[in-house]
């Protein structure tokens, strides 16, 4: 996951110094990598320039907030103008319309219709009890109907029986009536894929559209999807006058950058995502998580967002000269932990972490939480002046009082002196290697001391 | 049908497909070419029109930067920009197409079909089915996507359509023992071809891809040089995400060649040029429609000209 705009950012930022405010020449080196990074997430070219126009224009002359490099900061910029095209935020999907209300789905073939009807039909049904048909309107694929048939069982959801040789809008209407005459308020349409290119085959959705008027009409389309997503999208929407959009296979590994151009070229809103084979598996949309995606940076601006907020500026930078000079103490210790518990703890912190699982993980093995953290501040609050300047006049006696003191044992505060140990050995070695590791994250003054730097080295 | 008239067939159903799809591109050739010099910012352009077509950023920059070695700074033409590019395309694409034999040594030759949902395994099994009918095979189908509501039915249609039988259980069964009675099967009925469907799953879910796994390791019990042909279905709409889906399949599966479906639409598989390049994977058959007669063999030239909007 560590692999996208933080990374490439790195590279740059590297090279840049800190300056007060974000130039026109760090804003330009970033956008190349900006459009590179959307490009292979799949965002289509036109939406690509447009959006990059955009974020230049707002990042320009922004003011470098002091706890974070500028090359977080365009993230940030970029994220925040993603997650606002890509939203708004939707709220639970529910069919408010007179019964009986329609929605129909459209899409290619193989875009997902067919389960994500039944999941859709399933959530109506239970979560706003609604009493709920459906209809496949499907007599172009061999055993289509079966299977929206089967679904139907699986959900629990009744289905329009199958009549041979019907057209698609003869069955519409079939359905359309049996829930006039049976009382069933929501009818999901689920309609053969087709190309939007075909002419004929989007007269006969239309057509379909005109009888049934439905409320609701979802353009279901897989999160694969590359450039022409566009063209999809868009030649839908002109057809039909879309509602929203479903984006299925959200549970795989593709960067999703087709719900960006199909929102861009529509103003569709994206309605729900598919996130899973089972049918349960259908999830509201939130825009930050697909904009993390496609960006492929896990939570990072997030995080740096809340460090902004809440790391007291000054006492970072004093730390950071501290480490560089080699000259840090437990009291600077305890300073990290007091701002480390007010950014949320240790699981607040690293939850915001893209791949952090290895490292949850090894913390879980040590027996690192967030208890840990508080424990800690009292053993250090247990300590003279002198003991936390010169953490090595602590021996045996000094070590049995300041247990006493914080209610720890002896081996909690070995512990506490061994992770003070390793960190300020890290530094030294962190010094070496210059702005790489640790300080590459550019927040070493909130990083949780003793903590693993990165997976694996400890 | 004449060979002829039957290759012209193929071709015109593809430039009909690739044509919507490469119009703009070409559209858009024109438009950057018409009595211009090849600078820099013609280049870029050239580059975001290979991007469009989902060739990818790093094969696009390749393929505008090898044509600016030998042009740059020249009056240039549309049509020559064209040819060139289609050239380099072909070059690229022509180690790679490679129609599917079946070998009649292999009693039956085994070929099992794999890929992520919705890209067209079932249908691509039953218009393979009928294009090795019409070349004299016998050939069985076995249901093995046991997973999806009606795939079983689905496969079956196409049995009747196409004149195969096909071995099939329930719904929920096992994948893997289907695929093993179907090799029997197909043996005591001397069948030279046997076609077996998998269900469609995300390459990065492991607990799927390991249930292939275990379908390939019977079938070899069956017979240690089977699947003798593993063909990963590829969505010709599918962007960059191809490669995952590609790598994993092969590394995995042992992925031994493609098939590209949905050609029809206005998706210009592109990224096909990008896979050709990594991977080096045989490209087997494109799929240019619904119909039983809409799968077609892969052919370089044609795809490449198609691609950057060529007439014959």
């Amino acid at each position: 996951m560590f692999d996208g705009l933080t990374d490439r950012f790195g590279e740059i930022f590297d090279k840049l110094k800190k300056r007060g405010a974000l130039s026109e020449a760090d804003v330009s080196a970033t956008m190349r990598e900006i459009r590179v990074a959307l490009l292979e997430a799949d965002v289509a070219l036109p939406v690509v320039k447009d959006f990059v126009d955009g974020v230049k224009e707002r990042a320009v002359g922004e003011e470098v907030l002091r706890s974070v490099t500028p090359g977080q900061q365009v993230v940030k910029i970029v994220n925040d103008y993603l997650v606002e095209m890509l939203g708004p935020e939707t709220e639970d999907f529910e069919v408010r319309a007179a019964s009986p209300a329609a929605v129909m789905m459209v899409g290619l073939q193989g875009s997902g219709k067919t389960t994500s009807s039944a999941k859709i039909a399933r959530r109506i049904q239970e979560k706003q009890a609604k009493k709920v048909l459906m209809a496949s309107l499907d007599v172009r694929r061999p055993a289509a109907q079966q299977q929206l048939a089967v679904l139907g069982e699986q959900a629990k959801v009744d289905t329009l029986p199958i009549v041979p040789l019907q057209t698609p809008r003869m069955i519409a209407d079939r359905a359309m009536d049996t829930a006039k005459r049976e009382g069933y308020d929501v009818v999901i349409l689920d309609t053969a894929g087709r190309l939007h290119v075909d002419d004929d085959l989007m007269a006969e959705v239309a057509d379909v559209r005109d009888g049934a008027r439905p409320a609701e009409i979802l353009l279901v389309a897989d999160a694969m999807t590359g450039q022409d997503a566009v063209n999809v999208a868009e030649s839908f929407n002109e057809k039909l006058d879309l509602t929203g959009i479903v984006l299925t296979r959200v549970d795989g590994d593709a960067r999703g950058g087709a719900a960006l151009s199909m929102k861009a070229v529509t103003g569709t809103p994206i309605r729900l995502l598919g996130t899973g084979e089972k049918l349960e598996a259908l999830e509201a949309f939130h825009p930050d998580r697909i904009a993390s995606r496609i960006l492929g940076m896990g939570d990072v601006v997030s995080l740096v967002e809340k460090a902004s907020e809440l790391v007291e500026q000054d006492e970072a930078e004093r730390l950071m000269k501290k480490m560089e000079a080699g000259s840090f103490d437990l009291d600077d210790f305890a300073s990290q932990l007091r701002q480390l518990r007010k950014m949320g703890g240790l699981s607040g912190v690293m939850g915001m972490l893209p791949g952090v699982k290895k490292a949850q993980a090894q913390m879980a093995a040590a027996n690192v939480d967030d208890k840990t953290v508080i424990h800690q501040e009292a053993i250090i609050g247990s300590m003279t002046v002198t003991e936390r300047k010169k953490p090595d006049v602590i021996k045996a006696s000094r070590k049995r009082r300041i247990a006493a003191g914080s209610g720890t044992t002896v081996q909690d505060v070995n512990k506490l002196l061994k992770q003070y140990q390793e960190m300020t050995r890290m530094m030294k070695k962190m010094k070496k290697m210059g702005k790489k590791g640790l300080m590459r994250s550019g927040m070493p003054g909130i990083m949780p001391p003793g903590l693993p730097p990165g997976p694996g080295m400890r | 049908m004449s060979e002829e008239s039957e290759k012209k067939g193929w071709l015109a159903r593809l430039r009909a497909g690739l044509s919507r799809s490469s119009s703009r591109l070409s559209d858009g050739i024109v438009g950057i070419f018409s009595g211009r010099k090849l600078d820099d910012a013609a280049l870029e352009e050239l580059e975001d029109l290979l991007i469009t077509s989902d060739l990818g950023v790093e094969t696009a920059a390749k393929l505008s930067a090898s044509l600016a070695g030998t042009r740059f700074d020249k009056e240039v033409s549309a049509d020559e920009i064209r040819t060139a590019l289609a050239d380099e395309v072909s070059a690229i694409l022509e180690p790679v197409a490679r129609p599917l034999a079946a070998n009649a040594v292999h009693r039956p030759h085994v070929i099992l079909v794999t890929g992520v949902n919705g890209s067209g395994k079932t249908t691509t099994i039953g218009k393979l089915a009928k294009r090795l009918r019409e070349d004299g095979k016998s050939v069985m189908l076995a249901a093995g996507d046991t997973f999806r509501a009606a795939a079983i039915e689905q496969l079956k249609i196409w049995g009747e359509r196409t004149g195969c039988p096909v071995v099939a259980s329930e719904q929920g069964a096992d994948a893997a023992s289907l695929a093993f009675e179907a090799i029997d099967r197909a043996r005591a009925d001397d069948i030279d071809v046997l076609l077996i469907d998998t269900a469609g799953r995300l390459q990065n879910r492991d607990d799927l891809m390991q249930q292939l796994q275990k379908v390939v390791r019977v079938i070899s019990k069956q017979d240690k040089t089977a699947p003798h042909d593993t063909l990963l279905v590829l969505d010709a709409t599918t962007g960059q995400n191809a490669h995952s889906q590609v790598e994993t399949f092969q590394s995995m599966c042992s992925v031994t060649g493609l098939v590209v479906t949905k050609l029809d639409g206005s998706a210009r598989g592109g990224v096909l040029v990008a896979l050709a390049e990594k991977f080096g994977l045989p490209v087997h058959a494109v799929g240019v429609g619904e119909g039983e007669d809409d799968l077609r063999p892969f052919e370089a030239d044609a795809f490449a000209r198609s691609l950057v909007g060529l007439e014959d």
